[in-house]
């Protein structure tokens, strides 16, 4: 479980996070959705410290994370595990040296040990058969995973993930939706998906957090969302006039019933 | 102002080599790494220094004998200065500019991409010292194999010389030898490897410095490339003269 507590981030003169204070829950998909510019990925990048808060705290299962020394920060870090936007896979490397480098890197195990981890974790994601390729040769929905089973390999209590679907087909990111929930209730693990993908937010958002303009504007699940009488955020999720439509057709026929 | 900027990059250059040299995490990630970048940037360099010394030796030598060497001077003068400039700055100093400008822009290049497609933000999520694990097999390679890329370079010169002799009948092979046997102190070839030392970290850390600090997107990558060879190569000069200075 991840605390967040009044926690403000500016830059220079703009403040770009003003007061966000949540919990992101373990074993549950946490979306934080907003529009471009509200500032979630600066939450995010604040959160796994790639950026110092202003102030606040941040708990990670009442370890408070901002006052943290640097070598208790890079311990931290081995329990989390993040996937990029743009899957930022070694591009030196093959398919399966990314999945084994986090292995490579701090575990003990025996180099037949690394290997057959690594191949678990592709498995898990569904991506056998690609293990000599290079990132480079792979489409961007297997990178996506790639980046997953990386992500899992080391077992991380926490996951974070920027924008998993960017970029992705429809269907594709709903496979990657579904993987990223089925894993998260497998290892019962804290995983943030910071995302505008409204398809995510109806299909695996089990808490989510809406930031507006850097505040936090509303907090539920998926199904408290076509019946949310907030405006700021019936706007941002029903944006097109399709939606709207449809909207109004849900609530109509909700009544009705 | 300037002054402000440049102490202001200085301290960033002189943090990120303190965050460098730490102790590698993982020596055999890190063996594999030095490996890797001595194969990259050492090995693969020894054909252009080999290629450009010959050329080099050979027309210094062509040079000083069609120019200099007149019916009053000494046979030897000839293979006298062709060695001397090849040991004193060619195989140090020039090889480690032209060397800035290939290894340097790869790695500038290398590591400006790692950081803009967010690798670097990536191995910093896992716990690892991004800096020491990317740019200190880089330093160690290059400088572990600079002392032999000079000596080859110094060699290959020679060689040049004699093939002007040789081959293109310049003069006689014996009043080469004669010229290159004349007068050597053996501490100009170590002379030559102390310096080359000194290039080879400041074409290995100055380019990963640029590389590392890289904001935005492909054209800051490119920049980055091109101000850090800049950079280095002021500083292979610069640091020439002292270095020259203190070690005569």
């Amino acid at each position: 479980m991840i605390e967040v507590k009044h926690l403000y981030k500016s830059f220079e003169d703009k403040d770009v996070l003003k007061d966000i204070s949540t919990t992101f829950e373990d074993g549950k998909t946490n979306l934080i959705i907003g529009q471009s510019g509200s500032g979630k990925t600066v939450l995010m990048k604040n959160l796994v410290g790639l950026l110092e808060p202003t102030k606040g705290q941040i708990l990670y299962d009442g370890r408070d994370f901002v006052q943290m020394s640097k070598y208790e920060k890079v311990m931290m870090r081995r329990e989390m595990g993040m996937i990029f936007q743009s899957a930022a896979l070694f591009d030196s490397m093959t398919v399966l040296e990314n999945v084994m480098f986090p292995l490579d890197m701090f575990s003990s195990m025996t180099f037949r040990e690394r290997v057959h981890r690594a191949q678990e974790c592709l498995e898990r994601v569904n991506l056998e058969g690609a293990d000599e390729k290079y990132p480079g040769e792979i489409s961007g929905g297997m990178q996506k995973r790639v980046a997953i089973a990386r992500a899992i390999a080391l077992n991380p209590k926490y996951l974070f993930c920027d924008e998993p679907n960017s970029g992705l087909d429809p269907k594709t990111s709903l496979v990657i939706d579904e993987l990223l929930q089925s894993i998260t209730r497998e290892f019962n693990m804290t995983t943030i998906i910071n995302t505008h993908d409204m398809n995510s937010v109806m299909g695996i958002g089990e808490n989510i957090i809406f930031i507006y303009e850097g505040n936090k504007e509303w907090q539920g699940v998926s199904s408290q969302i076509m019946g949310s009488d907030n405006q700021r955020l019936t706007d941002f999720i029903f944006a097109s006039d399709l939606l709207k439509n449809m909207r109004q057709l849900v609530i109509q026929s909700g009544l009705q019933k | 102002m300037i002054i402000k900027k440049w102490l202001t990059t200085f301290g960033r250059y002189l943090l990120l080599m303190g965050r460098t040299f730490s102790r590698p995490e993982r020596m055999r990630m890190f063996l594999k790494q030095y490996v890797k970048e001595m194969a990259q940037l050492g090995v693969n360099s020894i054909g252009i220094v080999l290629l450009i010394s010959f050329f080099i030796g050979a027309v210094i030598c062509i040079q000083m004998k069609l120019n200099i060497e007149s019916p009053w001077m000494p046979r030897w003068v000839a293979g006298y200065t062709t060695r001397e400039i090849m040991l004193l700055e060619f195989s140090s100093s020039i090889m480690c500019l032209i060397l800035a400008g290939k290894v340097g822009s790869n790695i500038a290049s290398e590591i400006g991409t790692m950081r803009v497609t967010q690798q670097i933000d990536a191995l910093e999520i896992m716990g690892v010292n991004s800096a020491s694990y990317l740019i200190l097999p880089k330093i160690m390679g290059m400088i572990t194999l600079m002392p032999f890329l000079v000596i080859f370079s110094s060699a290959m010169g020679i060689v040049g010389a004699y093939a002007t002799s040789y081959i293109g009948h310049i003069m006689p092979p014996d009043d080469l030898t004669v010229g290159l046997q004349h007068d050597f102190r053996a501490w100009f070839m170590w002379m030559s490897i102390i310096k080359s030392i000194f290039f080879a970290f400041i074409i290995s850390s100055v380019p990963a410095f640029f590389g590392y600090t890289v904001e935005g997107g492909s054209v800051n990558v490119g920049k980055a490339s091109t101000d850090a060879v800049v950079c280095s190569s002021v500083l292979i000069l610069f640091s020439d003269v002292f270095l020259t200075q203190l070690l005569s």
